[in-house]
């Protein structure tokens, strides 16, 4: 992967374009980021992007947008933050300066509402699709620790609405428990 | 001056809400509806709705609303930029943080915790965002799910898009582009 000039605008492309369908919260960049970047670039892989899922998540600020400076960062340094940046931020800002000139005629016209509630359903579909994929992918890894922590942080996440800063520093702790619980068993078996 | 009051003002809104959306909309209305008076709550719950329709983040959506209401396309660019700045300088330590030390076993250790429970949001933010389509927006928790306002072109939508992503090979921002298209056909021609 070369960083010219045409890698640049590919990035600053995808990040927009992603950007631009981030429709209802936004957690949703990161399966649209998972198939872009990890399934059709290849430009990282999968464990990386839910890496940067984490951070984004557990910082201040909004998730779309920490998101996007985490995969610049990752792929192009600082530059590759700015790129990106400029991507995750211009759809909202350019949308919103449009619709804040005409915002009453927009929030009652059948057309515009249509567009949206359609994205929407198709937005959900590649969710779907997305995490379909993931926990396969999970389930097929046999960590028994694994499986139990995505279960129960989706219980937690869903059905008890927990905030997800104590979902993502729970399964932390977890993974850091079963590290070193590994570790010891390794050690006595030695 | 205005646009030093809309930088700090939102950088406040960039630096104190943490887990997304939902979680800066207070912040939001603190600082913008009951501190500096710069919109009334109606106009703050408009920009709500207009959020939840409109791709971006909430706080990005509210900055520039604000911004362009008070300042103009400056105005606009200035609350954007506070609203970030946080975000940016956090997220970047954090970056290099984490690309320097992610191959210590201990990082991958908490790692590897981290990563089921990272599949398992992106299902929940996937099933709320379900419900809310299927729902026409009218789920407020998913006990109390309003059977009677369920959108059937939706749920249509959803079933077709769901079979090509799985079965071709399509772009995914295309499927999403045509469905919203479709959307924007079909919902005012059936729901006369």
């Amino acid at each position: 992967m070369k960083r010219n000039a045409k890698f640049y605008w590919t990035l600053f492309r995808s990040t927009f374009s992603l950007s631009a369908f981030t429709v209802g919260g936004g957690f949703v960049i990161v399966p649209l980021m998972k198939k872009r970047f990890v399934d059709e670039l290849h430009w990282i892989d999968e464990n990386e992007m839910l890496d940067i899922a984490a951070i984004a998540q557990s910082t201040p600020g909004a998730i779309a947008v920490n998101a996007s400076i985490l995969i610049g960062y990752r792929l192009a340094g600082l530059l590759g933050a700015l790129v990106t940046i400029l991507g995750a931020i211009l759809p909202p800002l350019i949308l919103l300066s449009v619709i804040s000139v005409f915002y009453q005629a927009f929030r009652d016209n059948v057309y515009f509402t249509g567009l949206m509630t359609g994205m929407r359903a198709g937005v959900a579909a590649v969710i779907v699709d997305v995490v379909m994929k993931m926990s396969i992918d999970i389930v097929r890894g046999k960590d028994p620790v694994a499986i139990v922590t995505m279960v129960l942080a989706f219980v937690a996440a869903c059905f008890f609405e927990v905030n997800v800063i104590w979902v993502i520093l729970a399964s932390g702790i977890v993974g850091l428990l079963n590290y070193f619980w590994k570790k010891n068993t390794k050690g006595e078996s030695a | 001056m205005i646009y030093w009051e809309l930088l700090l003002s939102f950088m406040q809104i960039g630096l104190f809400s943490i887990g997304g959306g939902y979680a800066s909309m207070p912040l939001i209305q603190a600082q913008v509806v009951d501190k500096y008076h710069w919109l009334t709550m109606g106009e703050f719950a408009d920009i709500i709705t207009i959020s939840q329709m409109t791709p971006g983040p909430v706080a990005i959506n509210s900055a520039t609303f604000v911004g362009m209401r008070i300042g103009g396309i400056a105005g606009a660019i200035v609350a954007t930029l506070g609203c970030i700045l946080p975000s940016c300088v956090i997220v970047l330590f954090l970056s290099f943080i984490y690309f320097k030390y992610r191959d210590v076993s201990v990082v991958q250790g908490v790692l590897g915790g981290l990563r089921p429970a990272g599949v398992a949001l992106i299902g929940s933010a996937g099933l709320s965002i379900l419900l809310m389509s299927f729902f026409g927006g009218n789920t407020e928790s998913i006990y109390h799910l309003p059977f009677d306002k369920l959108d059937l072109i939706a749920i249509a939508l959803f079933a077709i898009c769901l079979i090509l992503l799985r079965k071709t090979k399509k772009d995914p921002l295309l499927i999403m582009g045509g469905a919203g298209v479709i959307g924007m056909i079909a919902y005012p021609l059936l729901n006369r």
